[in-house]
């Protein structure tokens, strides 16, 4: 009896998620086509596609993979392989794990006070890729930290007794080895900052941009914001009902394909083992 | 070749220190840019009126409110219901994962349950507003669904994943031996689950419990599209709300850098900040409590 509560509880819970996905699949599939992707908006965006929001959240993923990951595995191998159990370092995995908690806004609050503002960047790509690089980062470390524990220490002391010094034994030895299980946690972080939109707020996506961005000031759109705007802001939001769901799924879309090959990597990975 | 190898090496261990220090640097710069630019709202108004407002009306033509209690009530609400609904169906689903499920229903849902922790929050925003607002109204009868109750159950959704991922793991990790001398007793499957195994993992799931309402917290866009935003104090989960991360979300586009409207949104997400550092914190503190050897 009891058991069988809770196999209830758990289908209630999927059947829950898989009406989400559900819902946006199916009413989006009419929008969505190659068109709706590689099109412009037209007509105060009531008709047409969505290509500078694809785009330009492309380029803000990508700004922020090239901070975020350099930065996040750098921070990673430093607390596997260099630190020692000090005070210092506790100090430094705590922060990381409360970063890893503070609220997507809080960084866009700092992004706007410390990009925009501060460094008077202004809204731009460059102040969102850093704001969304700032928030995916402690994802990436502590993923990244996990992937190089799981190194076998025998790995690290055979490079060693071969006369590696510290660096060659982490670099051609332990960083191949982790290597899977850091990938896979970059691409889930990446697909939580290209789904974002309180960070990007004010830090530079933009309501409706006739020209794609032509370089890292200028400021963009995006997918979730355009989903954003066309499901609260937009002047006609019953018209362009079927655009929102077309942008939600073409935006899940993004993010389910991020997750299947973060999740293949790791698949290939357990089975070449 | 020698002393390079021993440079690049030193040049690397210089670098890692770097970026690890960096970590430090920032969080402790958003805790106090955070501060500072929420200190200076100060300035201008007191603090009773701020942490002992009742009125949040920042654009009052006369006298401008900054009081953040409707703002913090609305958040406890929202978050409060989402609890009401996330806790009971996540250990629940955990238990069943950890302790039930046949390995082929087990592979089956647990990749799901993974895949929907990455569903953008914009995206359960929308369907906030397109099938879960229209359904509210009809049931019970109201004008509109955008309100509490919709936040609520949509803040459940975001936090469920976490609450499954983390109890599952803490129910998993109460080593068998409980549960052979439960058996060894004469105890049934039931009766052990729910004398032994939950009890044993309890403070793994208050953990879960804790991550999850973190998250619910700090949830902005679902709840920016799903609650209302009325700025009133709310009566009940029929009202709408407008929560600490919506307000922030609505207001910072429209004022002036260094007015008190600024600085005051600067001071609310300071207050967000410390709440859920204060959340974090906890979660660990009581995971840290009983942790068992694997």
């Amino acid at each position: 009896m009891s058991m069988r509560l809770l196999l209830l509880c758990t289908l209630l819970t999927l059947v829950l998620f898989g009406f989400v996905f559900w819902d946006i699949a199916s009413k989006g599939a009419g929008a969505l086509s190659l068109e709706f992707l590689l099109t412009h908006p037209r007509k105060g965006m009531t008709a047409g596609g969505i290509l500078p929001a694809v785009i330009g959240t492309t380029y803000v993923t990508l700004l922020t993979a090239l901070f975020a990951i350099p930065f996040g595995v750098a921070t990673a191998i430093f607390l596997s392989e260099y630190a020692r159990d000090t005070r210092s370092t506790r100090l430094i995995r705590a922060a990381i794990r409360n970063l890893a908690g503070v609220p997507s806004i809080i960084y866009g609050l700092f992004g706007v006070a410390l990009f925009v503002q501060g460094m008077g960047m202004g809204p731009s790509l460059l102040a969102s890729g850093l704001t969304l690089g700032l928030l995916t980062l402690p994802y990436i470390v502590a993923t990244g930290e996990e992937a190089l524990r799981n190194v076998p220490e025998s790995y690290r002391e055979g490079a060693l007794a071969l006369g590696a010094t510290h660096w060659q034994s982490i670099h051609s030895v332990v960083l191949p080895a982790a290597m899977p299980g850091m990938v896979t946690g970059s691409l889930l972080g990446l697909s939580r900052a290209a789904g974002e939109t309180a960070p990007i707020l004010f830090t530079g996506v933009a309501f409706y941009l006739r020209y794609l961005p032509g370089s890292v000031w200028d400021e963009f759109m995006a997918l979730p914001y355009h989903l954003f705007i066309l499901s609260t802001q937009h002047h006609a939001i019953h018209e362009v009902r079927p655009l929102a769901y077309g942008t939600a799924l073409a935006l899940l879309g993004l993010v389910i394909l991020l997750n299947v090959i973060a999740f293949l990597v790791r698949m290939r990975y357990k089975t070449s083992r | 070749m020698r002393v390079s190898a021993h440079r690049a090496d030193r040049v690397a261990s210089v670098l890692f220190h770097f970026a690890g220090w960096m970590s430090v640097a920032i969080l402790a710069g958003i805790f106090i840019m955070l501060l500072l630019n929420g200190a200076l709202v100060f300035a201008q108004i007191t603090p009773l009126e701020f942490f002992w407002g009742f009125q949040w009306n920042p654009a009052a033509f006369e006298t401008p409110h900054f009081g953040i209690l409707p703002l913090v009530f609305s958040t406890l609400l929202v978050t409060f219901g989402a609890m009401l609904i996330a806790v009971p169906l996540g250990v629940a689903t955990a238990a069943y994962l950890a302790e039930v499920a046949p390995v082929g229903v087990y592979r089956l849902f647990k990749p799901f349950i993974e895949l929907f922790a990455g569903v953008p929050s914009v995206a359960v925003g929308f369907i906030g507003i397109t099938v879960l607002a229209p359904a509210i109204a009809r049931i019970f009868g109201l004008n509109n669904g955008l309100n509490a109750l919709n936040g609520s159950i949509l803040l459940a959704l975001m936090a469920l994943p976490t609450i499954i991922t983390v109890a599952e793991e803490a129910i998993r990790s109460v080593p068998d031996t409980f549960r052979e001398a439960s058996y060894a007793l004469g105890a049934n499957r039931r009766t052990t689950l729910w004398r032994v195994t939950l009890p044993a993992a309890m403070s793994g799931i208050l953990a879960s419990i804790m991550l999850g309402l973190g998250r619910a917290l700090g949830e902005t866009m679902t709840v920016l599209m799903a609650t209302g935003n009325a700025s009133a104090f709310p009566n009940g989960f029929f009202d709408p709300v407008r929560t600490m991360t919506a307000t922030i979300a609505i207001e910072l586009g429209e004022t002036a850098q260094g007015s008190t409207h600024y600085y005051a949104l600067f001071a609310v997400g300071a207050v967000l900040f410390g709440i859920s550092m204060l959340v974090n914190i906890l979660s660990e503190r009581i995971a840290r409590r009983y942790r068992y050897k694997r």
